[in-house]
């Protein structure tokens, strides 16, 4: 008899364990063993509660398998493959464990059949992936990972609140639709919509995730946001407030993304938008939508880890990932720049990569439902990933002006791994009922028919025309050495009048609440340190006195109101 | 029949033991007296509390002198889970008290210590055994005035300054509920808790009785050190030796909540303290101050030994916010504080001994390098530090969501918030020690300073037993909430 009761988050722990004692091949091949054991093991698992317990008069379910979990199960498990081989040349202990810990625990969330086991798994998410950005040991990253900790632990905070005030509410503790009534619901999803990058939410992802070492970055950007996609998909289905969210998580980084120089950072940018697609997948609810955010979840996860990949390899080879400062590496690194291609196609929809496949389904779903202005926001989205991740990425990694550089094809183990995500790229492009046999519906969907194929072309080409027409004026922003560049200038030749005040408008606004909101909490920090710090008031050693003055006041409070309330 | 005096024999073991240490001068054979004396009132205590859980209360009138007359010693689930906590930590740190004392005490006063640290174990055991009002105040002065003789046998010369504060403040505690207890006297003539209780019910509302309940609320809140009646508290913890510091911190403010929720509840009775006057919510908004203050205080500290210490008068408003909730659900909350925050800070203080031991100091700087150099040591600290923010699966946990639970019941959202900030400040400040510990360079050589490295057994055995506890416990909460209910259910007849 299989034992289905293993819940899938120990053969990462117990990988994690054996990591830590064990060194070279041998460690090599735990890590690569526990994916695919543990997929095996997932394979087998019939659908149902596993395991129930009770703890503080609830019930619990710490490992329930149903359809939507399943598919986010899969994923992981490749992904998690996938990164292993991808950081197969890094010795670093600290890593390997904590790499094994976050896959873990992703798993153990995705499986959580209740709001407590759930949170548990969502801090520890959060306390292994710090370390995938501390492990760059830079002060940088380390004062970004501290940014990093404080925001995810908050959202942790706020999700046990929320898991309080439900219980409080319903009675129970299982995580079953949720729902907006009441405060549980809100601050719920507010500690989703942290994890999940929603606007206003998002800045530890663009912050964090380029700090982290190289490899740890692929990590990274496979987990913890579509954990957060998994959470909303089971608690807020169908909520029309996601909608809205997400079609601006769709376009707001396209603005950040298009002047930032540090392709990593572009990657975390159109990481948020492409979160945006599921987001508002979600908020539709409907079983195609939902099948289109898990199945958008699935292939985001691949060409998305695959770019960071590449980038990763061009970061490890040259040092740098700045637009700047890289620039003809196809060259010398022939087989990464064929992979970023083909991952910067399927981020950007072509037919026949993956992303075409789910993308389609989102926004026929959204069509369906009568969101005609979420559409439009979503295509001009998809303009925009093109423009700054389909082209920019490789167009300035790999070709643009020749930098110069010369250096060597990334090591074998990177080339594997990135070579198995592109082929799953193409895979699941080109023949996608393989992805939607796994969906949590069944639906009979076919995405290559004439309009939406000719339609999407069109838009890429238009996008891509008017991306060599940019580029070719010498307008486009990242030839500049500094992000810091002249909005003004860049503007007012391109469409004056327009586009000039609403992004000088986005950026002012942006910085001046940041600056406003930063004074003020300085002053706020200034104004506590000054009372509660070593010296000050409330910390130093008092004489007696003092206390004897505090004791007076309380004996009057209590004396006085006794002769006010007795009769 | 041994079992019948079990709760004189509670108190009179220890008691008669502290004099008798006199009699050994060798350090180590003094500490095994102590330890085993201790150990015998935490046997006693586990069979008072299996007698009380079969039987039901125990009423002992010492010296055959029957109440309301005599003095009688009283015994109900609450006694005894006090007992209980009292005993197996004082027990637990007795264990790394020799090694620990070596280095911070010289030999010719080991002896002392033992006879301070047993007359304050006799001490705060009386307070919990007694069914007696005065006699509450006479073991009260026993447990304090040795508590002050343990506090200044700290190595620094200021350990003499915050011993003497405490001397004063506390003995103006003392006197209050002293003079608290006196005017209960007058009004009711009878100074047995049950009969208090019972005449106390008869006598229409006079304003003696409410200078009573002033005079002994301001008391008593001053030796549990309640914000902003904390002051003695900071000083008289970091500067005590190691041991005491854990000692004290984990039993003797338990025992003055204790002393309050008896006077309180039994006594004046729930519906006086719920009714009458604003009580409540003078009590809620002097934990809350003191949760966020005393928090945001231990944020800024230098000294590990007082950042914990603030975080014990925050801890403390945790307890003070759950009792003056003034429903069964609060007072569980409150009484499973008392025994989970006796777990973690009792860890957390002893982790603090094994650094005095090997690093000589816990200011903040010499921890720094100290996660390679004393694993063990800082990964009891790092547990310590996640029950202490009540991360799930420790006992920190389960104390925030019974008290929680317990604010929602009342409907009070937001006092939820501040208690949520609190914990998030809790984090703060444990991260300042972890940051230290782990990712900040060690202070000097590693290879110039080969004696800083992982304490000994002795203090790591005690130690980790706690830590195991504060694991356990926030996994199996069987014994606490189970007395828990059964004693709130004493107070408030519903099942909650």
């Amino acid at each position: 008899m299989w034992a289905i009761e293993l819940p899938p988050f120990v053969p990462f722990f117990i990988g994690a364990l054996l990591i830590l004692v064990s060194r070279g091949f041998l460690r090599a091949a735990i890590m690569l063993a526990v994916p695919v054991l543990g997929c095996i093991h997932l394979w087998m698992v019939p659908e149902g509660i596993h395991w129930q317990t009770e703890f503080l008069g609830y019930q619990l379910l710490p490992y329930r398998v149903d359809r939507l979990s399943l598919v986010f199960g899969y994923i992981f498990h490749i992904a998690a493959f996938i990164s292993v081989i991808y950081s197969l040349h890094v010795k670093d202990t600290l890593q390997q464990v904590m790499s094994m810990l976050y896959a873990g625990s992703a798993l153990g969330a995705v499986f959580a059949g209740d709001l407590l086991t759930l949170f548990i798994f969502w801090e520890l998410l959060t306390l292994s992936s710090v370390f995938l950005i501390w492990a760059s040991r830079t002060e940088k990253a380390y004062q970004a990972g501290l940014r990093y900790l404080v925001i995810q632990v908050l959202s942790g905070v706020i999700l046990l609140a929320g898991a309080i005030f439900y219980a409080q509410q319903q009675g129970s503790l299982q995580f079953e639709f949720i729902g907006l009534e009441g405060v549980a619901g809100w601050l719920i999803l507010i500690a989703f919509g942290i994890k999940c990058a929603f606007p206003f939410m998002h800045s530890w992802l663009i912050d964090g995730y380029p700090e982290a070492t190289p490899t740890g970055t692929v990590f990274l950007s496979v987990f913890t946001t579509k954990v957060a996609v998994y959470a909303l998909a089971r608690g807020f289905p169908g909520t029309e407030f996601l909608v809205y969210i997400g079609a601006t998580m769709t376009c707001f980084p396209i603005f950040f993304a298009i002047i930032e120089n540090d392709l990593r950072r572009v990657l975390s940018y159109s990481l948020v938008s492409q979160l945006g697609f599921m987001v508002v997948g979600v908020g539709i609810g409907t079983s195609l939508a939902i099948n289109g955010a898990a199945a958008h979840a699935v292939t985001h996860i691949l060409y998305k880890a695959l770019l960071f990949m590449t980038m990763g390899a061009v970061l490890y080879r040259t040092g740098s990932a700045k637009g700047s400062e890289l620039g003809g590496l196809y060259k010398s690194m022939p087989w990464t720049t064929g992979f970023c291609i083909v991952g910067a196609a399927s981020i950007s929809a072509f037919p026949l990569f993956s992303g075409f496949v789910s993308k389609s389904m989102i926004l026929i779903a959204v069509l369906s439902e009568g969101y005609d202005w979420v559409w439009v926001m979503l295509i001009f989205a998809s303009a925009g990933v093109l423009h700054y991740t389909g082209i920019k990425i490789p167009y300035f990694a790999f070709f643009a002006h020749d930098s110069g550089i010369r250096t060597t094809e990334a090591p074998t183990n990177m080339l594997i791994a990135m070579g198995i995500s592109a082929f799953l790229c193409v895979m699941l492009g080109v023949y996608p009922q393989v992805l939607y046999r796994l969906l949590p519906y069944d639906i009979g969907y076919n995405p290559y028919d004439a309009t939406h194929v000719l339609a999407q072309m069109q838009l890429l080409f238009f996008s891509a025309l008017a991306f060599a027409w940019l580029n070719l004026r010498g307008m486009y922003p990242p030839k500049l050495k500094s992000v810091n560049l002249d909005v003004d200038w860049f503007y007012r030749r391109l469409l004056p009048g327009i586009i000039k005040p609403c992004y000088a408008m986005i950026l002012k606004t942006d910085a001046s609440v940041r600056s406003y909101f930063m004074k003020w909490f300085r002053q706020f920090l200034f104004y506590i340190s000054h009372h509660h710090g070593p010296e000050g008031l409330l910390s130093r050693t008092r004489p007696t006195g003092n206390t004897v003055m505090w004791i007076t006041i309380l004996l009057s409070c209590y004396m006085a109101f006794s002769f006010i309330y007795s009769k | 029949m041994l079992a019948t005096h079990l709760p004189v024999l509670q108190v009179i073991i220890p008691l008669l033991a502290a004099p008798l240490c006199v009699l050994l001068q060798h350090p180590r054979m003094v500490w095994y007296f102590a330890l085993l004396v201790s150990a015998a009132a935490f046997v006693t205590s586990v069979l008072l509390l299996q007698q009380v859980l079969e039987t039901g209360e125990i009423s002992y009138a010492l010296g055959g002198w029957a109440a309301p007359w005599g003095i009688e010693y009283f015994i109900d689930s609450l006694n005894a889970y006090l007992l209980l906590i009292v005993t197996s930590i004082s027990t637990i740190v007795l264990l790394a008290a020799q090694t620990s004392l070596a280095k911070e005490l010289p030999d010719d006063r080991h002896t002392f210590f033992y006879i301070a640290y047993l007359l304050c174990l006799a001490g705060l055991l009386g307070i919990v055994a007694t069914g007696d009002a005065f006699n509450v105040f006479v073991f009260l002065e026993i447990s304090s005035l040795s508590s002050y003789a343990l506090i200044a046998l700290g190595k620094s010369r200021k350990a003499l300054i915050a011993s003497y504060q405490y001397l004063i403040m506390g003995t103006i505690g003392a006197t209050f509920i002293l003079i608290g207890i006196g005017l209960m006297y007058m009004a009711t003539g009878t100074l047995n808790m049950q009969d208090l209780a019972l005449r106390l019910a008869d006598i229409p509302e006079s304003r003696t009785v409410y200078a009573a309940f002033a005079f002994f609320i301001v008391g008593v809140c001053i030796k549990l050190a309640l914000f902003p009646l904390h002051q003695w508290l900071p000083n008289a913890y970091a500067y005590a030796p190691s041991v005491v510091t854990a000692f004290l911190a984990a039993t003797a403010t338990k025992v003055a909540i204790y002393v309050l929720i008896r006077f309180m509840f039994t006594i004046f009775g729930v519906d006086f303290f719920t009714t009458t006057g604003p009580w409540q919510n003078m009590l809620l908004v002097l934990a809350l101050f003191g949760i966020l203050t005393a928090s945001t205080v231990a944020i800024y500290q230098n000294n590990v030994k007082r950042l914990f210490a603030y975080s014990s008068v925050a801890q403390i408003g945790y307890m003070i916010l759950g009792f003056s909730i003034g429903t069964a659900g609060g007072l569980i909350a409150t009484l499973l504080h008392l025994f989970n925050h006796a777990l973690m800070k009792g860890a957390l203080f002893m982790a603090l001994a094994a650094v005095t031991y090997r690093v000589g100091s816990v200011e903040l700087e010499s921890f720094r390098g100290l996660g390679k150099r004393m694993p063990w040591t800082m990964a009891s600290i790092v547990a310590g530090g996640l029950s202490l923010i009540g991360v799930p699966l420790t006992v920190g946990f389960i104390s925030k969501w019974y008290l929680i639970v317990a604010l929602l019941e009342k409907g009070w959202w937001f006092v939820v918030g501040l208690i949520l900030l609190g914990s998030l400040l809790a984090v703060i400040y444990v991260w300042r020690i972890l940051e230290a510990a782990y990712f900040s360079p060690p202070e000097n050589n590693p290879d110039e300073t080969p004696e800083i490295r992982e304490a000994p057994l002795s203090i790591l055995l005690p130690v980790w037993i706690l830590v195991f506890a504060n694991l356990y416990f926030g996994i199996d909460t069987r014994l606490t909430v189970d007395v828990s209910r059964l004693i709130a259910q004493g107070f408030f007849g519903v099942s909650p």
